[in-house]
């Protein structure tokens, strides 16, 4: 056994902003992002004595949505716990979270796989799909905004009410991660769901989507099917892109490495990362963890589920695989064209939309995908006229593009003598040489075809 | 217009006040007026009042004249219209000083109303003051409060229970002509027994809590205290209800209490329950409260023995549940808000404090809290079976009568088991009726109280109202203060 060679394991939590018009708990309007400080506010989201939280029924349908859409299973009874901390953002002393009854538990995630290491691994699948267990969606609110400014020379923090009591979806994995990459996979992957459920911006500068990653190496064994979790884990925050979550996690793999390396153990903390200097920084110690005093919310009914489970599955849309593998079928695209097609929800309406008005599926694909087609700026319609109009003068300038060719098979007599010798790779160097001949008109597809054809 | 009849406008009933305004006998100005003069009279030695509204109420009640002037059907809308009343000083009013009995919120002025102070003020209700309290609920005795101890009008020197002691020594003196007390363990019970006055903890979820300053939410329960079973009956037909802002209210219907009031009763089986008449009861209080029993036995109710073995843990649990909510719920007093820091904090409020946070801390929460919930869950099935055998309960609401200003300050245990006999009740969720039931040999009032299954308040009130037809000591009043 090498010792040196360490399994890196990450589980993720995300917290998601629903997008509901009210808050949590009260009337409030939800939206804080550029709004007045402490203008949504109100006695329930001030935490005001006598105030009582009455939860948002459409928040919670879309908490099970969200499960749902994460394949997880969810119980007859949910109910709210109090989690109990101190904190100047948190009006009411207590966080409505929940603790023993979350909503939605034991779903998946199917992702990408980028490791060689064989955990959970979908072996029926061609490429090594992985599924990342999702251990549990809950519902919550989340706290106020603290500004920390000086007013009148003096350093003061201030606090804005406005964020107080939005709604918060918190999605835990288990500790199925084994990469940067699959981290970046997996979030991005749930961000298109989410965005696909259209229950959350999920913008993570805007803070709509925060991450926390928890990490800890362990020296690889065999077989690693029955590996044990290390006994430390270390948690990372304030990662605010994804960009900083793959740059942050190989920092920390580095990191614990050469800890493990020395025969230390790293210590169970939470770490902050740091974008000016790309580097992680101790926060807060074990020691210092706090105890929630968790129990649950006396003021909130258990809540029945049974009644709001079948309007969801009512409502829940096609998500991306779905849809990618749909658009397969009926439309003939291939694989690649399909998951880019699907990527967002917009861009995927926006493709059958325009099929729909009568666009040819496989030219409406190359074109979005290829010529980058701004989606804002032609409506469909419009798109099928530009294609008709393109194909028309694609076919007068059949002629014209079999001229090119000929010329560049002139110029280029080494490369298709090479060609016709079993050099493959030389048929890019003439496409990009017709297509530069044609001041970039010309379709690289047509051209390949038409090259082929020749050096046949 | 002022009636001789009616030289003592505070010391009428609703009901009494209600025939008056209607019939144009006095105006509510008149009747406002004589409750404000009462309170300038004998406030100062019974301590019933934190704050005293004199110039809003005075201008409500010219308003109320002026609407009664108006229409003289204005009643049917406002049935409250022009009726002074008083609150524990937990409920938030807005622009109003609302301290929970607190120095934490001295000072502290709420920016909205409480659901049951807003109904009351669509009714014609006009608010007097607010009334003296152990600061958050905690106590039997107002000996907690912050500010001052409530003394008992039928004996100064006696304390009027807790933790609504305002409220039923405001009462006892004729200072308001009802009162919205809370009731988490006995807060509403206690000083209406000591007091000689009615009392109702209702039906956990029947009454919105929204604006009550919380003590345990699982257990607050927000109730009318009269002078009658009859007042009691108009209120709750005003203030019960489902209620938007509090998810825990109910949405069963609210029957009309007042009209039922009469309907037939006899027949109906109470239940003894031999836990209340047990060991550590006293003796006069146990004879008073049977005696009561007897009466209603004379005519036509029958008797049956029933057992709440429960009750042997009834402080454990009720301690461990409402210290543990109310560690949590007022956490929100970390001193950033509000203008008071945490050593604002009364000596009975951290000791609560403290113990709900140990009983809610990791590794304690299975042997404390999560016990005491399991022990809740029995505590409810021992009143079930018990209202298979019979119709109510009738139980003593305090095992001992009123006790000294200053007795048992000094052993918080001993001031916790004046809560035996009341707080299964909240921990249960089901209503109960205090009334008044005799005197003590030193003449100091006794009380029972009739508990019956969740949304039973109809038929307390039914019995309650049967049982005060038939007897006197309601209408008694203290000659302490009989001539100031």
């Amino acid at each position: 056994m090498n010792k040196n060679n360490y399994l890196t394991i990450i589980g993720i939590e995300v917290h998601l902003e629903l997008k509901t018009k009210s808050k949590m708990f009260c009337g409030c309007c939800a939206g804080h992002f550029r709004v007045k400080p402490n203008t949504h506010t109100c006695p329930v989201c001030l935490g005001l004595p006598g105030a009582l939280p009455v939860p948002n029924r459409k928040a919670i349908e879309w908490c099970f949505l969200i499960g749902k859409a994460l394949n997880c299973n969810s119980r007859e009874d949910s109910s709210f716990d109090r989690k109990n901390y101190f904190y100047p953002d948190l009006a009411k002393g207590f966080q409505i979270s929940q603790f023993n009854q979350p909503f939605c538990r034991e779903g998946f995630l199917t992702i990408k796989g980028s490791t060689l290491i064989r955990i959970n691994l979908d072996k029926d699948k061609p490429f090594p799909s992985k599924k990342v267990r999702i251990n549990r969606v809950h519902m919550e609110e989340d706290t106020a905004k603290l500004l920390h400014k000086i007013v009148d020379g003096e350093k003061v923090s201030l606090i804005d009410f406005n964020r107080s009591g939005v709604p918060l979806v918190e999605i835990v994995t288990e500790a199925d991660i084994n990469s940067s990459q699959e981290a970046v996979e997996y979030l991005k992957k749930l961000q298109q769901i989410i965005r696909y459920l259209g229950v959350s911006d999920c913008d993570m500068e805007k803070g709509s989507m925060r991450c926390e990653i928890n990490i800890s190496l362990i020296s690889q064994q065999f077989p690693i099917s029955n590996f044990k979790l290390p006994n430390y884990k270390v948690e990372i925050k304030n990662i605010n892109s994804f960009k900083f979550v793959k740059r942050a996690i190989e920092y920390e793999i580095t990191r614990q490495k050469e800890l493990l390396k020395r025969g230390e153990s790293p210590i169970q903390e939470t770490r902050g990362f740091n974008e000016n200097r790309q580097k992680t920084y101790s926060q807060r110690s074990k020691e210092e963890a706090h105890d929630y005093r968790y129990f649950p919310e006396p003021d909130i009914p258990l809540i029945k589920i049974s009644n709001l489970k079948s309007q969801i599955s009512n409502v829940i849309p096609e998500l991306p695989e779905e849809k990618k593998e749909r658009f397969i079928k009926v439309y003939n695209l291939s694989e690649y064209n399909a998951s880019i097609l699907v990527l967002d929800i917009q861009k995927a309406d926006y493709y059958e939309g325009t099929v729909k008005a009568g666009g040819d599926p496989q030219g409406t694909a190359n074109i979005i995908i290829n010529k980058r087609i701004d989606i804002n700026k032609f409506t469909p319609k419009q798109l099928v006229k530009h294609l008709q109009k393109q194909k028309t003068d694609k076919v007068s300038d059949t002629a014209k593009l079999n001229e090119v060719i000929d010329n560049i098979l002139k110029q280029n007599q080494k490369a298709a003598y090479d060609f016709k010798k079993g050099k493959q790779e030389v048929i890019g160097f003439l496409i990009g040489q017709v297509i530069r001949e044609t001041a970039g008109k010309a379709d690289a597809q047509t051209v390949k075809k038409l090259l082929i054809e020749k050096l046949k | 217009m002022l009636n001789s009849q009616f030289s003592n406008l505070n010391q009428l009933t609703i009901v009494e006040v209600l025939k008056g305004l209607k019939g144009k006998k006095f105006s509510a100005v008149e009747l406002t007026q004589a409750c404000l003069d009462r309170i300038k009279r004998v406030d100062d030695k019974v301590k019933a009042f934190i704050t005293v509204c004199t110039k809003e109420a005075l201008e409500k009640a010219k308003e109320a004249d002026r609407e009664i002037k108006k229409d003289s059907k204005v009643f049917d809308k406002k049935p409250l219209m022009g009726i002074p009343f008083s609150m524990k000083d937990v409920y938030c009013t807005k622009g109003i000083e609302t301290t929970a009995g607190s120095k934490i919120l001295e000072s502290y002025i709420p920016q909205y109303n409480a659901t049951v102070y807003q109904k009351l003020l669509d009714v014609g209700g006009i608010l007097i003051g607010k009334t003296n309290c152990d600061a958050w609920g905690h106590g039997v005795s107002t000996e907690n409060s912050d500010y001052f101890t409530t003394h008992n009008p039928w004996n100064l020197e006696f304390v009027a229970g807790g933790s609504s002691g305002g409220c039923g020594a405001a009462l006892a003196s004729d200072m308001t002509l009802f009162s919205i007390g809370e009731d988490t363990g006995g807060s509403i019970r206690l000083p209406s027994s000591f007091c000689s006055t009615s009392g109702l903890k209702v039906t956990y979820g029947r009454v919105s809590r929204y604006g009550a300053i919380a003590y345990a939410s699982s257990l607050d329960t927000v109730g009318p205290m009269a002078k009658t079973v009859e007042d009691l009956s108009l209120i709750l037909n005003i203030i019960a209800g489902k209620d938007q802002l509090d998810a825990t209210t109910s949405a069963n219907q609210v029957p009309d209490y007042w009209k039922s009031l009469t309907s037939k009763v006899r027949g109906l089986s109470i239940g003894l329950p031999r836990e209340f008449f047990g060991k550590g009861i006293d003796k006069e209080v146990k004879r008073l409260v049977l005696q009561a029993v007897e009466k209603l036995k004379e005519n036509g109710f029958r008797t049956v023995e029933v057992t709440i073995p429960m009750l042997k843990y009834a402080i454990p649990v009720y301690y461990l549940l409402a210290c543990s909510e109310t560690s949590s719920n007022l956490g929100r007093y970390d001193g950033i808000r509000y203008g008071h820091n945490r050593n604002s904090f009364g000596a009975e409020a951290k000791r609560r404090i403290m113990l709900g946070t140990f009983a809610l801390s990791a590794g304690y929460y299975d042997q404390c809290y999560l016990k005491a919930q399991k022990a809740r869950t029995l505590v409810i099935q021992d009143y079930k079976k018990a209202f298979r055998e019979c119709d109510c309960i009738v139980a003593p609401v305090s095992p001992k009568p009123p006790f000294k200003i200053g007795e048992k300050a000094d052993d918080p245990l001993a001031m916790y088991l004046e809560d035996i006999y009341t707080a299964t009740i909240n921990t249960a969720g089901i209503p109960s009726l205090a009334l008044p039931c005799g005197f003590s040999q030193k003449g100091l009032p006794i009380g029972m109280q009739i508990i019956g299954p969740q949304f039973s308040e109809e038929l307390l009130f039914k019995v309650g109202h049967f049982y005060q037809e038939r007897t006197e000591y309601h209408k008694r009043k203290p000659k302490v203060l009989l001539h100031e």
